[in-house]
C-alpha cells in the first residue's frame, strides 16, 4: 500500500501562485462575491502565504505554499463527531461532505488552519458554472472541505491501470499543483516506497515538515536550506 | 379507604395559599411580559430562519475564527444550569433547611437553560438538518460525542430530579384548583400521599440527589474537554475541566439569586425568600468568586512563566491586546466587584447580592467569549486574518434565547408553584424537631443538655 506525499522546494519556489490557482480549476472552488474576501471567508484549498521572518537589517521574506498537510496523526480527524473525515489506508485525509454536520470542531482543532468552510452555497460567474471538474463534487453551504491531494485523479489512474491490467506507475497519480508548478518544485509520489523521488527527497538534510513538534507526523516536506 | 387516607394526608393550602396564586390568577404585568418575551422570541426566530436560509455567513464568523458568539452561549447556559440541580442536590443531602423554598426555583433553571446550551450547539451547525448524524455515525473519540452523552444524560436526571418533588405539590394543585385539573391529575401519578408513597418519594428523591451530583460535574467537564483536548494554544489546558466546573457554579449560583430575586420581587414572596437566603447564597458565590480567582491566576501564570512564543501571542491578545477590555471588564465583574460587596456583611444584603450576581453573569459571559474566540484569532500559522465582530444575526438569537428560557421559566411558575409548598410544610412541621434533636446528638454529652433542649423544643 502507498503511503502519499508531496514535497515542496521553498529555495525553488517563486512564489507565483500557480499551484494555488490550478487547485482551484481542478477542484470546482467557488468563486468568492463580494465582501466575502473581506469578511475574511475566502479560500483555497493550496494557499500561498507569506510572512517576514527576523527584524531589520537582517529580514528575509518567507514564501509557504500551504496544502492540507494529510498527517499521520491528523487532530482534526480525532475530533470529528460524525466521523466525516478520516485517514485512508493510503494516508490521505479526506472529507465525506454530504456526512458532514458543519460543527466546525475539525476546522478549529487544526493546527495547520488547512480546513476550510463553506459560508455561503457556492456561486461561479457564467461561463465558469458551466466548465466544472466532472470528477470533482460541488460542496453545499454549511460543509467543511480541504485539499484531497486531488483523490479523483488517483482513483481515475488507478481504473485506468486495472483496465489496463497492471498496476500503478510512479508518475500516473499527481495532484493538480504539482502538475502546475511552472518552477518544478513540487514533488509527488509514494513516501513508503525508497526509490521514489519524494523519499529520497524527504531523506534530504534540508528537508523539514510544519510543526514537527507537534506530533502530527505531516506528510508535506518542505525543503530549505538553514 | 384509599381515598379517605388520601384526602387526609393531602395538606390544605393555609398560609401557603400565596405560592398558588400565580397559578390561579394572571396579573396584567403577566400578559405585557408575556408579549415582550413573545417578540424577541419572534425575533430571535427570524434572525435563525435567515441564517438556515443563506447560511452562517450571516453571522460576524470568518477564517480562523471559526467559533463565536454561539459557542460561547453554550458554554455559558450549560454554565448556568449549573445553577439548580447541582446546588440543589448538595443542599438536600447535607440537609441544610434553609434549601425549602429555593430548591425549586434552582431545579427549574436547570432544565430550562439547558435546552438553551443544546440549542446553541444546534444553532451553531452548519447543516443542521443532519444533527442525527451524531446518532448515526456517532464517532466515540469526538469530545462533541461526550458532550452528547454527557448533557443527554443530565437533562434527563434534571428533569426527573425536578419532577420527583413536585409530583405533592401537583398532586395538591389536583385536589384544590378547579382549573387545568386534567393536567395535575395526569402529572400526580395517582399520588395520595399514603406512607408507602411517601417512603419511596424519600428513596428515589435521595438516590437522584446523588446520582445527579456526579452527572453534572461530568458535564461541564466535558464541555472544557472540547477546547482541552485540542492542541491549540490556551485551550490545551490540564485545569479546564474543574476550572469551567468552578465557573459554571458560579455563574450558576448568580443566575439562582437573580431569579431568586425577580420571584421574590413579582410574586411578593418575601416570606419565603427571606435576606437571610441572599446571605447564605452570597456568601457561597464569595466562596466561588476566590475560588474563581484562584483557577485564573493559576492558569495565566502557568501561561506567562512557560512564555512559550505561541501561547504568549494569546496571552497578549488576552491581557493587552484586542480583547483586552473584555478581559479586564471580567476581572473587574467576576472578582472586584463581587468580592467588595459579598466580603461585607452590611453590602450583602438582598439588593447588594443581586447588584454582585448581574456583574458576575456578566463577566462569566465575557470569560467564556475569551475563551473561545482568542486562541482562535491568534493561530499558529502567521496567515492573514480579519478580527471578529459578531453581527445582529447572533446577537438577535442569543436575546432569542434569553427570552425564550425566561418565557418557559415565567410559564413554569403559571403552571406550577415555584416554592415547594410541601417541603415547606414539612419544614414548618418537622424540621424544628428534627434539627433539635440533630443538634442535641453534636453535643459533647447528650445526658447533660437533654432536660434543657426539651424545655426549648416547641409543642
Amino acid at each position: 500500500m502507498a503511503r502519499w506525499g508531496m514535497v515542496i522546494d521553498l529555495d525553488l519556489c517563486t512564489g507565483c501562485q500557480a499551484c494555488s490557482v490550478a487547485c482551484k480549476a481542478e477542484n470546482n472552488l467557488a468563486v468568492p462575491q463580494d465582501g466575502v474576501a473581506d469578511n475574511g471567508r475566502h479560500f483555497s484549498w493550496l494557499e500561498v502565504i507569506s510572512f517576514v521572518e527576523g527584524e531589520y537589517p537582517r529580514v528575509k521574506m518567507r514564501m509557504l505554499p500551504l496544502p492540507c498537510m494529510h498527517c499521520d496523526r491528523p487532530p482534526c480527524v480525532k475530533v470529528c463527531p460524525v466521523g466525516a473525515t478520516y485517514l485512508s489506508e493510503e494516508g490521505i485525509v479526506g472529507q465525506i461532505y454530504n456526512r458532514c454536520i458543519g460543527c466546525r470542531y475539525c476546522t478549529t482543532a487544526c493546527p495547520y488552519t488547512v480546513r476550510y468552510f463553506n459560508w455561503h452555497a457556492p456561486v461561479w460567474p457564467e461561463p465558469m458554472s458551466k466548465s466544472l471538474n466532472p470528477d470533482v463534487s460541488v460542496r453545499p453551504k454549511g460543509v467543511v472541505e480541504k485539499c484531497t491531494f486531488c483523490h479523483h485523479r488517483l482513483m481515475k489512474a488507478r481504473d485506468q491501470a486495472r483496465f489496463e491490467a497492471r498496476s500503478l506507475r510512479p508518475g500516473e497519480y499527481v495532484p493538480a499543483c504539482v502538475e502546475a508548478c511552472p518552477a518544478k518544485a513540487m514533488w509527488f509520489g509514494d513516501l513508503d516506497d525508497p526509490a521514489s523521488e519524494v523519499s529520497q527527497l524527504a531523506s534530504s538534510r534540508r528537508a523539514f515538515r510544519l510543526m514537527e513538534d507537534l506530533g502530527t507526523e505531516p506528510k508535506v516536506i518542505y525543503l530549505q536550506e538553514r | 379507604m384509599n381515598d379517605a387516607i388520601g384526602s387526609a394526608h393531602t395538606p390544605s393550602l393555609g398560609e401557603d395559599a400565596i405560592l398558588v396564586q400565580p397559578i390561579v390568577h394572571s396579573t396584567r404585568r403577566f400578559y405585557i411580559l408575556t408579549a415582550v418575551l413573545l417578540g424577541v422570541t419572534g425575533l430571535g426566530i427570524f434572525a435563525y430562519c435567515l441564517q438556515y436560509r443563506n447560511g452562517l455567513g450571516v453571522t460576524g464568523l470568518n477564517r480562523p475564527v471559526y467559533w463565536g458568539v454561539y459557542i460561547t452561549n453554550f458554554v455559558f447556559f450549560i454554565g448556568i444550569s449549573h445553577a439548580g440541580t447541582l446546588i440543589s442536590a448538595i443542599l438536600r443531602i447535607v440537609s441544610a433547611e434553609w434549601r425549602r423554598t429555593i430548591t425549586r426555583s434552582a431545579e427549574v433553571i436547570t432544565v430550562m437553560v439547558l435546552l438553551f446550551g443544546v440549542g446553541n450547539i444546534l444553532i451553531d451547525l452548519g447543516r443542521p438538518d443532519r444533527m442525527l448524524n451524531v446518532v448515526k455515525h456517532g464517532h466515540l473519540q469526538s469530545p462533541l460525542l461526550w458532550d452528547v452523552c454527557s448533557i443527554t444524560t443530565y437533562l434527563i436526571c434534571s428533569t426527573v430530579y425536578l419532577y420527583l418533588p413536585l409530583i405533592p405539590d401537583i398532586a395538591i394543585l389536583r385536589d384544590n384548583i378547579a382549573n387545568k385539573h386534567w393536567l395535575y391529575r395526569m402529572l400526580a401519578l395517582g399520588w395520595k400521599g399514603t406512607p408507602r408513597q411517601w417512603r419511596i418519594l424519600h428513596i428515589l428523591m435521595s438516590v437522584m440527589a446523588i446520582v445527579v451530583i456526579p452527572v453534572a460535574v461530568s458535564v461541564h467537564t466535558v464541555v472544557s474537554f472540547v477546547f482541552a483536548m485540542t492542541i491549540q494554544p490556551m485551550w490545551h489546558s490540564a485545569i479546564f475541566g474543574p476550572y469551567f466546573v468552578a465557573g459554571a457554579i458560579f455563574s450558576g449560583v448568580a443566575a439562582l439569586i437573580v431569579a431568586m430575586a425577580i420571584i421574590r420581587w413579582a410574586y411578593h414572596l418575601e416570606g419565603y425568600f427571606k435576606p437571610i437566603h441572599f446571605n447564605y447564597l452570597g456568601i457561597l458565590l464569595l466562596v466561588m468568586s476566590l475560588l474563581w480567582l484562584y483557577f485564573t491566576l493559576s492558569e495565566f501564570l502557568t501561561t506567562f512563566y512557560g512564555h512559550e512564543p505561541i501561547h504568549m501571542k494569546v496571552f497578549n491578545a488576552k491581557l493587552f491586546g484586542p480583547y483586552a477590555p473584555y478581559f479586564w471588564t471580567m476581572v473587574l465583574t467576576c472578582f472586584v466587584l463581587p468580592f467588595i460587596i459579598l466580603s461585607n456583611r452590611k453590602t450583602r444584603t438582598v439588593a447588594g447580592t443581586v447588584i454582585a450576581s448581574i456583574s458576575v453573569n456578566i463577566g462569566m459571559y465575557l470569560e467564556r467569549y475569551i475563551i473561545v474566540v482568542p486562541s482562535l484569532s491568534n493561530p499558529r500559522l502567521p496567515r492573514e486574518s480579519v478580527s471578529y465582530t459578531p453581527t445582529w444575526v447572533e446577537w438577535c438569537i442569543l436575546a432569542g434565547c434569553f427570552s425564550t428560557f425566561m418565557l418557559l421559566y415565567v410559564l413554569f411558575t403559571k403552571f406550577f408553584p415555584i416554592v415547594s409548598i410541601w417541603e415547606v410544610k414539612e419544614g414548618r412541621e418537622k424540621a424544628v424537631a428534627e434539627v433539635s434533636e440533630r443538634i442535641r446528638q453534636y453535643l459533647p454529652s447528650a445526658n447533660l443538655s437533654e432536660p434543657k433542649l426539651k424545655d426549648a423544643l416547641p409543642t
